[in-house]
C-alpha cells in the first residue's frame, strides 16, 4: 500500500483571537486514497465547509498536518498553494460560479490560461472537456443562455480540464432539482470511475451521498465517523 | 504570461464597452485639452513670430523718451536731421536710417474723404520696413531735397480714394495741400503699431514745412547689416546719442531704442509661457481623469469580487490578478490617450484654420500625453489592482 493521496492529521482551525476565538476544528484526522470518492456530510457548523477549504488548499490549518501527494501544504505559502491547485486541484461551486457574459468555451478555456498554454492547445483541451460533460454544442453560448444543469456541466469540464488528480465539489446538487442532480452525479461517478479522478464532495443529501464509496460524518469539529459502502469496488489506480 | 494578461484586460474592457468609455472620458478629455492648447499655442507663437518677421528682424526704432515713471519733466528733446545723419555716418553696421515725422490730416478726393495719417520719411523707411509697391515709384532725391509734395499711398486709401482706377500719377487733396501719388505700396498683413495700409508717406521736408510745421523728427529707424549683432549697434547709437544730446554720466536717456528681434523675442517667449500656463491648467483634467479611472477600477474590484475568488480558486496567482486589473487600468489609460491624441489632432487643425493660424504638429506632446496617460493607469491602478490580489479567495467566493 502506497501513501494515501490525502492525509490530515490532528488539523485543528481556530477562527478569530481572544475571546472571540471560536474552533471550528478540533483535531480532524482522515485520509483519502487515490481513486476514492468521498462524500462529506454533517450539520451546518460541523466543520465540513472548513475541512473543504483547507483540502482544497484555499486555506491553511491553524495546527496539525496535511500532507497532499506527501507534500505539507500548511508550510507552503499562499502563491505555492495556488501552483498546487493549479496543477492538482478542480473545484466545482454550489452556484456554478462561472464568469458572467463569458462563452462556455472562454470558462473552461480560464485554467488553461493560468497554465500558459497557447491557443490551439487551449480550444482542443476545452472542446474534449465540454464534450466529456456533453456540453461541445453550447460552447458559444454564455451563462446566461444555460440551465442550471448546464452550467454546472460547464463548471465541472473547466474543473476537469486540467486533468486534476482531485475534484472538489462543494454541494454541487445544492442548486439544482433532483432531476438535474442525479444528472450531476452520475457524470462525477462516471469521471471517478472511467477518468481516474479522485472526487470529494461535501453535501447534506443523503440520496446524493450514496453516490459515494466512503462518507465522512463531521460533528462538531470532528470526524464523527467513516462509512465506507463494500459493494462498490474502489476505481482504478491512474 | 503577459500576453495572456493583456488578452484577458482587452476582453474585459470589450465586453463593458460603455463603462469602458465612459472611464477613459477623463483621459480623453485630458489630453486632448492638453495637446490641443499647445498646439494652438505653439500656432499662436508661429504667426507671432512671422508678423515681427515681416517688421523687419533687425530694425531698430528710436523715439524720445523721457523714461518710465517720470511725470512732470519738460519733455524731452526731439530728433534733428543731423542726428539721422550722423548715426548714418559714424555708426558700423548700419545700413540705412530713415527718420520720420507722422502728423494726421483728411484726404479728400473728388466727394471721398479719409482720415489717415501722414508719414515723412525718407526712400530708406521702404526698405527697412520691407514695403512693397504695387505700382509706380519711391522718392527721387530731388524730391526728398526740395520736400515737394508727392506721396506714396497705402492700400487702405487707395480703395477709398482712387476705387475708379489706377492712382499713380492722380493728385488728391491732404489737409491744405495738393499732392501727387508717385506710388502705391502692396497691400500689408500685418497690422503693427499703426495701420501701413492706412498711411501717407511723403518726404520728411514736405511734411515737416507742410504739417508739422517745423524741423523736429520724432523717430529714427536704423536698419543693421546682415552679420552685426543689433545689441552692439543699439549700445553704439546710444553712446553717440547721448554725447549729442549733451548728457551728463549720472542721467538718465532721454530716448528710447526698440529692437524689433528683441521684442520678437519677448513676445514669444510670453506666448510659450501662457501656452504652457494654460497647458498645466488642462493637465490637472488628466489627473481628475486618473482619478475616475482609479474609482471605476474600485467598483469593478468590488463588483468583480467573485470573479476573483474564482480565478484564485482555480490557481490563478495574486501577482497575476495584480497584472491583470493593472494592465485593464493602463490599457484603458492609454486607449483614451490615443482617443485623446486623435481627438486633439483634428480639433486643433480645425481651430487653426478657423481662427488663421498656423497649424504646428508637435509630435513630443503627443508622445508625452500619452506616455503621461499610460504613467497615470498604473498610478491609480495600482491601488484596486493590489486590492484584487489581496482579496482571500474564500471570502471572495463567498461575496454576493
Amino acid at each position: 500500500m502506497t501513501d494515501p493521496l490525502i492525509r490530515l492529521e490532528g488539523v485543528t482551525k481556530t477562527f478569530g483571537e481572544g475571546a472571540t476565538a471560536f474552533q471550528a476544528l478540533k483535531g480532524v484526522d482522515m485520509t483519502v486514497e487515490r481513486g476514492d470518492f468521498v462524500a462529506v456530510m454533517g450539520a451546518s457548523g460541523s466543520g465540513k465547509s472548513t475541512t473543504m477549504n483547507i483540502l482544497g488548499c484555499l486555506d491553511v490549518p491553524t495546527g496539525g498536518t496535511y500532507l497532499f501527494r506527501g507534500v505539507h501544504v500548511e508550510r507552503l505559502d499562499r502563491d505555492q498553494r495556488a501552483l498546487l491547485r493549479r496543477r492538482y486541484l478542480g473545484f466545482v461551486f454550489q452556484g456554478f460560479n462561472l464568469l458572467a457574459r463569458t462563452t462556455a468555451l472562454e470558462n473552461v478555456e480560464l485554467p488553461l490560461l493560468y497554465r500558459g498554454e497557447n491557443r490551439k492547445v487551449r480550444y482542443d483541451m476545452a472542446m474534449a472537456a465540454l464534450d466529456k460533460v456533453g456540453l461541445a454544442p453550447w460552447a458559444d453560448h454564455t451563462p446566461a443562455e444555460l440551465s442550471g444543469g448546464q452550467q454546472q456541466r460547464v463548471a465541472i469540464a473547466r474543473a476537469i480540464v486540467t486533468q486534476p488528480d482531485v475534484l472538489l465539489a462543494d454541494e454541487p446538487t445544492g442548486n439544482l432539482d433532483s432531476e438535474r442532480s442525479v444528472e450531476i452525479m452520475e457524470l462525477l461517478s462516471d469521471l471517478n470511475r472511467n477518468g481516474g479522478i479522485t472526487v470529494l464532495m461535501v453535501t447534506h443529501e443523503p440520496e446524493m451521498a450514496e453516490f459515494a464509496r466512503t462518507i465522512v460524518h463531521f460533528k462538531d469539529g470532528l470526524v464523527e465517523r467513516v462509512e465506507r459502502s463494500p459493494g462498490r469496488a474502489p476505481a482504478e489506480m491512474r | 504570461m503577459l500576453y495572456t494578461t493583456l488578452l484577458l484586460s482587452l476582453r474585459e474592457i470589450a465586453r463593458h464597452k460603455l463603462r469602458s468609455f465612459l472611464t477613459t472620458l477623463g483621459i480623453i478629455i485630458g489630453v486632448f485639452a492638453v495637446i490641443t492648447m499647445v498646439t494652438l499655442g505653439n500656432g499662436i507663437s508661429a504667426s507671432v513670430q512671422e508678423s515681427i518677421s515681416s517688421l523687419g528682424t533687425n530694425t531698430l526704432t528710436i523715439f524720445p523718451s523721457s523714461g518710465t515713471g517720470r511725470g512732470g519733466g519738460a519733455p524731452p528733446p526731439p530728433f534733428e536731421q543731423d542726428d539721422v545723419d550722423a548715426i548714418r555716418e559714424q555708426i558700423g553696421g548700419v545700413k540705412t536710417v530713415a527718420g520720420q515725422v507722422t502728423s494726421s490730416a483728411l484726404a479728400v478726393r473728388n466727394a471721398q474723404n479719409w482720415t489717415t495719417t501722414i508719414t515723412g520719411t525718407s526712400n530708406d523707411y521702404f526698405e527697412s520696413q520691407s514695403l512693397k509697391f504695387a505700382s509706380g515709384r519711391p522718392f527721387t532725391s530731388a524730391e526728398e531735397s526740395a520736400g515737394k509734395a508727392v506721396c506714396v499711398i497705402g492700400d487702405t486709401i487707395r480703395e477709398n480714394l482712387f476705387s475708379d482706377g489706377d492712382a499713380t500719377g492722380q493728385r488728391f487733396r491732404l489737409g491744405n495741400v495738393s499732392c501727387e501719388v508717385i506710388g502705391v505700396l502692396e497691400k500689408q498683413d500685418n497690422s503693427g503699431f499703426n495701420d501701413p495700409n492706412n498711411t501717407v508717406i511723403m518726404p520728411i521736408k514736405a511734411v515737416q514745412r507742410r504739417f508739422t510745421g517745423n524741423q523736429q523728427i520724432r523717430a529714427m529707424i536704423v536698419s543693421v547689416q546682415d552679420g552685426f549683432d543689433t545689441g552692439s549697434v543699439q549700445k553704439a547709437i546710444t553712446a553717440l546719442l547721448r554725447e549729442r544730446r549733451h548728457l551728463a554720466g549720472g542721467q538718465p536717456d532721454d530716448f528710447r531704442i526698440f529692437d524689433s528681434a528683441q521684442f520678437a523675442a519677448t513676445l514669444t517667449q510670453q506666448t510659450q509661457q501662457m501656452t504652457m500656463f494654460v497647458a498645466a491648467i488642462a493637465a490637472v483634467s488628466l489627473i481628475v481623469g486618473g482619478i475616475g479611472i482609479m474609482n471605476i477600477m474600485l467598483v469593478s474590484v468590488t463588483e468583480r469580487t467573485r470573479e476573483i475568488g474564482i480565478r484564485l480558486a482555480i490557481g490563478a496567482l495574486g501577482s497575476e490578478v495584480l497584472l491583470q486589473f493593472l494592465v485593464e487600468a493602463v490599457a484603458l489609460s492609454c486607449l483614451g490617450g490615443l482617443i485623446g491624441i486623435v481627438v486633439a489632432f483634428f480639433a486643433s487643425w480645425g481651430a487653426s484654420s478657423a481662427l488663421n493660424l498656423p497649424f504646428v504638429f508637435d509630435p513630443s506632446i503627443n508622445i508625452l500625453s500619452f506616455a503621461i496617460s499610460a504613467l497615470i493607469g498604473v498610478v491609480f491602478g495600482y491601488f484596486p489592482a493590489r486590492r484584487a490580489a489581496k482579496l482571500n479567495p474564500i471570502d471572495a467566493l463567498r461575496h454576493e
